[in-house]
C-alpha cells in the first residue's frame, strides 16, 4: 500500500482536512454536534491513516507511544482536575459555576477543559492501541 | 415518509447481519461489519440523535474497523470452524432473541410523551440549559455539565482499556526479549 502513488497522494491531501476537521469538532462541540470523544477519534483516525501510508516508524517521529500515554493520563487528569479545581473554589465536585466570575462563563470554561481533556485522552488511547496491534509480531 | 426510511435502513441492516453470519473471510466481515454501523449511523440521524449519528460512524465504522484489521493482521484472516456445540448455540440464540423479543413489547413507542426518558429529567434539560449553562447543544450541555461525573467514568472507562490492552500486547513483546536474552 505504500507504494501505490494513489493511495498516497490521496491521503496526504486527505490528512489535514481530517486533523482540521477534528480540531473543529473539538472546539465547535458547544454549537454543533461533536465534542471530544467524537474529535479525538476523528483526530487519532487522521494520525492511524498517515501510520499506514508512511509506516509506523514515521508516525511515532510525529505522535510516539510515550507522548500518547503520557498524553492519555494527563487528558484524565485533566479532567478530574476540573472537578478539584471547582472544589478548591468551594463548589461540589465538577460544578463548573464557580470558575469564572459568573456561572455562565465558568461553565463555558468547565466545558471546554473537560472536553479538551476527552479529546487528549480518546485520542491518545485509539493511537496507542492501533501502536500496540501493529507492534505485536 | 420516515417511517418507510427507517424500515428500508432496518432490513439493509438485517441483511448486512444475516450477511455476516455467512461470511467466513475476515475481511469482508470486519467490511460489512464497518457497513452496519455506518446504516446505524443514518437510522440515528433520521432519529434526530446527531451526535450519537457522529459517534457511531467515527468509532463504529471508522476506528474499530481499523483496529478489527490490525487486530486481524495478528491472528489471521480466516475464521476456524468448530462443528461441535451447535444444537446448544442455537438454543442460547433463540432464547435470547425470544427474552428480547418478548422485552420490547414492554418498551415505549419512540417519542411516547410518557415515557421514562421524556418525564424525569429532560424538560429540565431542554427548558433550563439554555439560562443554566448558556451553550446551543443541549447533548454537550447534558454530557461535560450535568452528567460530567459520568463523563468522567467514560473517560476512565477508555484510559483503562488502553491499559489493558497494553499490558496484553506488549508484555509479549518484552517476554520475546528476555527469551531472547536467554
Amino acid at each position: 500500500m505504500k507504494n501505490n502513488p494513489i493511495i498516497k497522494q490521496t491521503s496526504f491531501l486527505l490528512i489535514p482536512v481530517i486533523l482540521l476537521f477534528g480540531l473543529y469538532v473539538q472546539f465547535h462541540g458547544d454549537y454543533g454536534p461533536g465534542g471530544g470523544f467524537q474529535a479525538g477519534v476523528l483526530f487519532a483516525s487522521g494520525l492511524i491513516l498517515y501510520a499506514l501510508i508512511e509506516g509506523q516508524a514515521k508516525a511515532e517521529q510525529v505522535f510516539s507511544m510515550r507522548l500518547a500515554r503520557i498524553l492519555a493520563a494527563s487528558g484524565l487528569l485533566l479532567y478530574a482536575g476540573v472537578g478539584v479545581a471547582s472544589m478548591f473554589l468551594g463548589a461540589n465536585f465538577l460544578d463548573y459555576n464557580v470558575l469564572a466570575h459568573d456561572p455562565l462563563h465558568g461553565q463555558h470554561w468547565g466545558i471546554f477543559w473537560v472536553e479538551l481533556g476527552v479529546g487528549l485522552t480518546v485520542t491518545s488511547v485509539m493511537l496507542s492501541i492501533f501502536y500496540a496491534f501493529t507492534h505485536f509480531k | 415518509m420516515e417511517d418507510f426510511i427507517i424500515i428500508f435502513l432496518l432490513s439493509l441492516l438485517t441483511i448486512t447481519a444475516v450477511a455476516i453470519i455467512f461470511m467466513r473471510n475476515m475481511l469482508s466481515v470486519i467490511m460489512l461489519g464497518s457497513i452496519y454501523s455506518l446504516l446505524s449511523a443514518v437510522i440515528f440521524v433520521v432519529l434526530d440523535a446527531v451526535d450519537v449519528a457522529f459517534t457511531e460512524a467515527a468509532v463504529g465504522a471508522g476506528i474499530s474497523s481499523v483496529l478489527f484489521l490490525s487486530a486481524f493482521a495478528v491472528t489471521g484472516k480466516r475464521q476456524v470452524l468448530k462443528q461441535k456445540n451447535k444444537l446448544i448455540a442455537l438454543i442460547t440464540v433463540s432464547l435470547t432473541a425470544a427474552a428480547l423479543l418478548y422485552a420490547t413489547s414492554d418498551m415505549p413507542y419512540v417519542g411516547d410523551p410518557n415515557s421514562p426518558a421524556q418525564t424525569h429529567v429532560a424538560s429540565r434539560y431542554i427548558e433550563q440549559s439554555g439560562s443554566e449553562i448558556g451553550i446551543p447543544n443541549i447533548v454537550t450541555s447534558v454530557l461535560a455539565s450535568y452528567r460530567g461525573f459520568d463523563t468522567l467514568g467514560e473517560v476512565a472507562v477508555v484510559f483503562t482499556a488502553m491499559i489493558a490492552v497494553l499490558l496484553l500486547l506488549l508484555r509479549r513483546e518484552e517476554d520475546q526479549e528476555i527469551d531472547r536474552e536467554k
